[in-house]
């Protein structure tokens, strides 16, 4: 069965297919292809939303994306509530659940519309002045009150299930808009053989043409003309055609931002299906064909529901079939609301009367409204619309006063003008002009490879439109590298034409009076708002609209700007473009973060980095820790054991035997070349020249200031062939840094830099036993202590695979770090594994490491550095080459500051109470009891339980702390002040006999 | 999204690929540790922040991972020029605002 206000024979949508849908839970029948608000006015309803400010009944303004009035909320599951979805653009699916905004209890009766009687107190500028006393109550009162008032919409309960896609697209012509114009503009493009995409923010092509009655283009109706054309154009490998795609960005160097909805108008998405998909699109050329958008007449109560513009009436009755009233009135300042009447009144509905603002107009379409019968009022005005809930009359006056009279009406269409649409083209930095003539901004200079055509550009009548957009196709392909089309130019047998109107508040609206004529529908600015801030001193439109608002909610103002802008510059008496448009930001309409963010969400958020025992490490039920990206095993838990007394068995049994650890992630850049050790020499403190091949030396990298940057062991492989190990955080940056200076400062030193961190799986194998864990395994290289001595590399073989095998150590014990290729890394490891096992070795993670070279002092760059920390404040001095004439932070290191008593030192801390672990990041003091704020002289930088030392260990940044040494410091906590003493760094064999142990 | 032709790769590639590197045309002394505390604050800490054209230091770190100049125009955004690390400051600037 057809619902009430279906016309039988009217539309372009098949009545027999019908779908069911419920709004604030009530059940209603539409049909395919409707969208939710036809779907709705087809059962009669036009009440649908509460306003944000006032709560006053809204209905539908428009057809399209400009909707102010009709957002709701539509609603799938618990997870899948989006609201501030505009009826006009939802598309009907069976079983769409929606349901209306900012109502409380429920639509009819509303608590908050108390906020319309008490509307003075609310009127422009209000959240400005009135909440701003006392300070204090905004955070605590004002703000938490009217953000739970002012909510649209409710959020989901839980996390986003759909998934959005993105594509990357380039092509040498971009149409944006499938009107006519668009239309036009893309098959004199395609034509030509060049990559296009044309892009539609409708489900169907057409634009205007989907109302647009009178439009007969090729011999066929403008609509099917417009059906047949996208046809063809899908049809073409070179051409992209994107329907549900709202170009939202336009970006420098012609960068659009589109956004596909692909799957919300469908019942059952399935999971396959993103629900919608990012396009960011490099186009050579791009087409504006972005039409034009009719604004709404500014009269007293132009918000009951049922007063719509004219060209959305039609779009309802001419594509969807549905009649928004029965006895309509229409009200306009131009001809386009005639051709609404006469639609509307050849479909069966009544036009109660015409009311024309103009004193005498003249042309074919009023000749016809009058032929048909429909009583026309010139020169006169709707001073106001009667009724709450739905429009109940119209109270209609000669424009300039004297006595009126009061019509009923069920719908009030009107037509102030159109406005075009110059969001694009002013957002890729282009500058509108203003035609003092038509009353509109149009685009004037161009700051891309654009171009608009058609209402967009100011272009009136279908065969100026489609002239102008062929031409623009085809010399934007021709400009593009396109050959010359063959094809030839659509042909106009007939179409709509009209311009002008009016901007402003009409009669009964103007200077003086206070009656809620709205500007704004969407923020609640009526004319009297934007003539106070103009009283109030706001004298520039940027002011007005951040003052009123007017303009700055989710619409955007695509139906407000031009009468807000025209209301301040009559009051200010200056013409329009002194007072200027405000400047169109991205997102033409809202965009979901879900389609900005993508798939980088969850696991797929950032790069996963494993080493190649990851899995091994797992399998032994390794805990992980992030270390940048990468995953490192944090500590090895036996069954029952808590990380404290898994990180204590590993500490003690290193030193006590052994440890194998997983170094892989530090990372590892071969410097190859010549020049290679004078280019060390230039980017580390130490002295390389004269270090011997085979051997080792631990380097301190500087920024040009004099701080640390990063350190490292390196080994000198050969006498052109350095083997550099950097911090696992600085690889990237200490690459970067290297390659700077090699390309812009020593690009005349012969050397080669590569990245090798991924090529080399580093296992360090520490403490006593390592050499008898390794030994089985070598081949081809001396490991006694003469042959191999501590700080030296060998080249060999390990289980048959080449190997760099260094005897360092990061503990204090004697130790190896084996670097294997990394496809053979978890083979070498469990076979070192296997040889530590009959040792009583075990696997340690990063906490056990962090604790073992604590207990050395031995530093961690970023840790125990910051940035403000030279080698000497690390007790390093030693690494740094007295004899060097230059290498990076030289001259840093020799500046006033850093060469300044009282700096801060690293030094050891030791708790006066063993058990206390002191916490990373604590501040200390010398003087506990001195008033608050007190003087901070330093801080804790690493802290651990030492199970080795039987007490806790820290290091720590103090002022002077080298000359403080068996000082008592103090480390106020909130729990209370804890005493330590300042020591030296080292907690254990302090004379470094375990090296060799 | 800007794109940057890179004077090595000679093509304009996707901004995403690039990475700034800072002021261009700021020389480390040869003897450097010879320096004035005046001359190194000039070289290390004193930078130009102008409204116009700036000359800059980039990298083509995602692409062939060369050092470069180049000149944009902090009022437009836009990139006048780009040109080879060592080469000196182009005498004439084609198209620039100022
Ligand atoms: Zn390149």
């Amino acid at each position: 069965m057809n619902a009430a206000f279906r016309i039988s024979g009217a539309g372009r949508l098949s009545q027999a297919r019908t779908a069911s849908f419920s709004f604030d839970g009530k059940s209603y029948t539409g049909i395919q292809g409707d969208t939710l608000a036809s779907a709705l006015l087809a059962n009669g309803v036009h009440l649908v939303g509460r306003s944000f400010k006032y709560h006053r009944p809204r209905g539908f303004l428009s057809a399209g994306a400009e909707e102010p009035n009709a957002l709701v909320q539509i609603v799938r599951d618990n997870a899948r509530k989006t609201p501030n979805v505009r009826a006009t653009v939802q598309e009907l699916y069976d079983g769409l659940s929606a349901n209306s905004q900012n109502r409380w209890p429920s639509l009819a009766f509303d608590v908050g519309a108390v906020n319309d009687l008490a509307s003075p107190m609310f009127s422009a500028g209000f959240y400005y002045k009135t909440f701003m006393w006392p300070k204090w109550a905004w955070k605590d009162i004002y703000e938490p009150k009217i953000r739970a008032a002012a909510g649209l919409g409710v959020s989901p309960e839980k996390p986003d299930p759909d998934h959005y896609a993105s594509r990357y697209a380039h092509c040498e012509v971009l149409v944006l808009g499938g009107g006519a114009a668009g239309i036009a503009a893309a098959l004199a493009a395609a034509e030509t053989g060049v990559r296009v995409i044309l892009a539609d923010e409708q489900a169907e092509f057409g634009g205007s043409l989907r109302f647009e009655s009178g439009a007969r283009i090729d011999g066929q109706d403008g609509y099917a003309w417009a059906q047949g054309a996208i046809a063809k154009l899908m049809a073409m490998d070179n051409v992209r055609v994107l329907s549900r795609t709202t170009a939202f960005g336009y970006y420098a160097q012609n960068f659009v931002g589109l956004v596909e909805r692909v799957s919300d108008h469908l019942k059952n998405p399935g999971r396959e299906l993103a629900r919608e998909r990012l396009w960011q699109v490099r186009a050579n050329r791009v087409v504006i064909a972005t039409g034009a958008i009719e604004r709404h007449m500014v009269f007293a109560n132009n918000d009951r529901p049922g007063v719509m513009l004219a060209s959305a009436a039609r779009t309802y009755l001419n594509h969807y079939g549905v009649a928004v009233g029965r006895n309509v009135g229409v009200y306009t300042a131009n001809d386009s609301a005639y051709a609404a009447a006469i639609d509307l009144k050849k479909a069966g509905v009544n036009v109660a009367a015409i009311v024309d603002l103009r004193d005498n107009p003249s042309g074919a379409v009023i000749d016809e409204a009058r032929a048909l019968g429909i009583e026309i009022n010139f020169g006169r005005a709707v001073v106001s619309a009667g009724g709450k809930l739905r429009v109940s009359s119209m109270t209609v006056q000669p424009k300039n006063g004297g006595g009126g009279r009061t019509i009923p009406v069920d719908a009030i269409l009107m037509s102030a003008g159109w406005t075009p649409s110059v969001h694009l083209f002013s957002q890729s930095r282009g500058k509108v002009a203003f035609n003092d003539e038509t009353k509109r901004f149009v685009p004037g200079t161009y700051a891309q490879d654009c171009v608009s055509v058609g209402a967009c550009n100011g272009t009136d009548g279908l065969d100026a439109t489609i002239d102008e957009a062929y031409a623009a196709g085809a010399k934007a392909a021709k400009e593009a590298g396109g050959k010359a089309g063959r094809a030839a130019k659509p042909k106009v047998d007939a179409g709509e034409s009209w311009s002008r109107g009016m901007l402003g508040a009409a009669p009964g609206a103007g200077p003086g009076t206070t009656v809620k004529a709205f500007v704004d529908f969407q923020n609640d600015v009526t004319a009297k708002d934007i003539r106070q801030a103009v009283h109030e001193g706001m004298h520039s439109i940027e002011h007005v609209k951040r003052f009123t608002t007017n303009g700055m909610a989710t619409d955007q103002g695509k139906t407000s700007n031009m009468h807000g802008l025209a209301i301040a510059a009559e009051e200010l008496g200056k013409p329009i473009p002194q007072v200027g448009l405000t400047t169109f930001r991205a997102p033409y309409t809202p965009v979901t973060f879900g389609s900005i963010v993508g798939h980088a969400r969850g696991a797929l958020f950032d790069p996963t980095r494993r080493t190649a025992t990851h899995g091994w490490a797992a399998r032994q039920g390794a805990v992980f820790e992030d270390v940048g990206n990468w995953k490192r095993a944090w500590y090895f838990p036996k069954a029952g054991e808590d990380m404290h007394a898994a990180v204590n068995r590993e500490c003690v049994t290193v030193r006590k035997v052994g440890g194998l650890f997983d170094a892989s992630t530090l990372g590892k850049i071969e410097v190859v070349g010549p020049d290679a050790a004078k280019f060390m020499e230039l980017l580390y403190t130490n002295p390389w020249e004269k270090l011997e091949t085979g051997r080792c030396r631990y380097g301190i990298m500087l920024r040009e200031d004099g701080f640390i940057y990063d350190d490292g062991v390196v080994g000198r492989l050969a006498p052109d062939r350095f083997h550099v190990t950097t911090t696992t955080g600085g690889a990237p940056r200490v690459m970067n840094h290297m390659e700077d200076y090699l390309q812009t400062e020593f690009p005349h030193l012969n050397v080669w830099l590569t990245s090798i961190t991924e090529q080399w799986a580093v296992i360090a194998v520490q403490g006593p036993k390592s050499r008898d864990i390794i030994a089985p395994l070598v081949e081809g290289i001396d490991m006694s202590d003469e042959g191999m001595p501590h700080m030296s590399v060998r080249e060999g073989r390990i289980c048959g695979v080449p190997t760099r095998l260094f005897r360092m150590s990061f503990t204090g014990e004697r130790g190896f770090e084996v670097n294997v290729p990394a496809d053979y890394g978890e083979a070498v490891w469990e076979a070192l594994w296997a040889e530590g096992q009959k040792h009583g070795a075990t696997a340690y993670g990063t906490e056990t490491m962090h604790v073992l070279r604590a207990e050395k002092g031995y530093i961690i760059v970023g840790q125990d550095t910051d940035g403000t920390v030279t080698p000497n404040d690390a007790g390093l001095d030693w690494a740094v080459g007295k004899k060097k004439t230059d290498f990076v932070g030289i001259r840093g290191l020799t500046r006033p500051d850093l060469v300044a008593k009282g700096r801060k030192q690293l030094v050891g801390l030791k708790t006066k109470d063993p058990k206390v672990v002191l916490e990373e990041g604590a501040q200390i003091v010398a003087d506990p009891k001195q008033p608050i704020p007190m003087k901070m002289i330093g801080h804790v930088t690493s802290s651990y339980w030492s199970e080795n030392c039987g007490r806790s260990i820290a290091l720590a940044l103090v002022a002077g702390g080298r000359d403080r040494m068996g000082q008592t410091l103090y480390v106020p906590m909130p729990n209370g002040t804890i005493e330590v003493e300042v020591t030296g760094m080292v907690f254990v064999d302090e004379k470094g006999e375990r090296l060799n142990g | 999204m800007l794109l940057i032709r890179c004077p090595y790769c000679e093509e304009e590639r996707p901004e995403l690929e690039f990475r700034n590197a800072g002021e261009a045309h700021v020389v480390r002394s040869a003897n450097i540790a010879g320096e004035s505390d005046d001359d190194f604050e000039k070289f290390f800490f004193i930078r130009a922040n102008p409204k116009g054209v700036i000359y800059e230091r980039w990298r083509h770190i995602h692409g062939c991972a060369r050092f470069f100049n180049a000149v944009r125009d902090t009022v437009t955004d836009k990139f006048i020029m780009t040109y080879k690390a060592g080469e000196p400051k182009p005498a004439k600037l084609p198209g620039a605002s100022k």
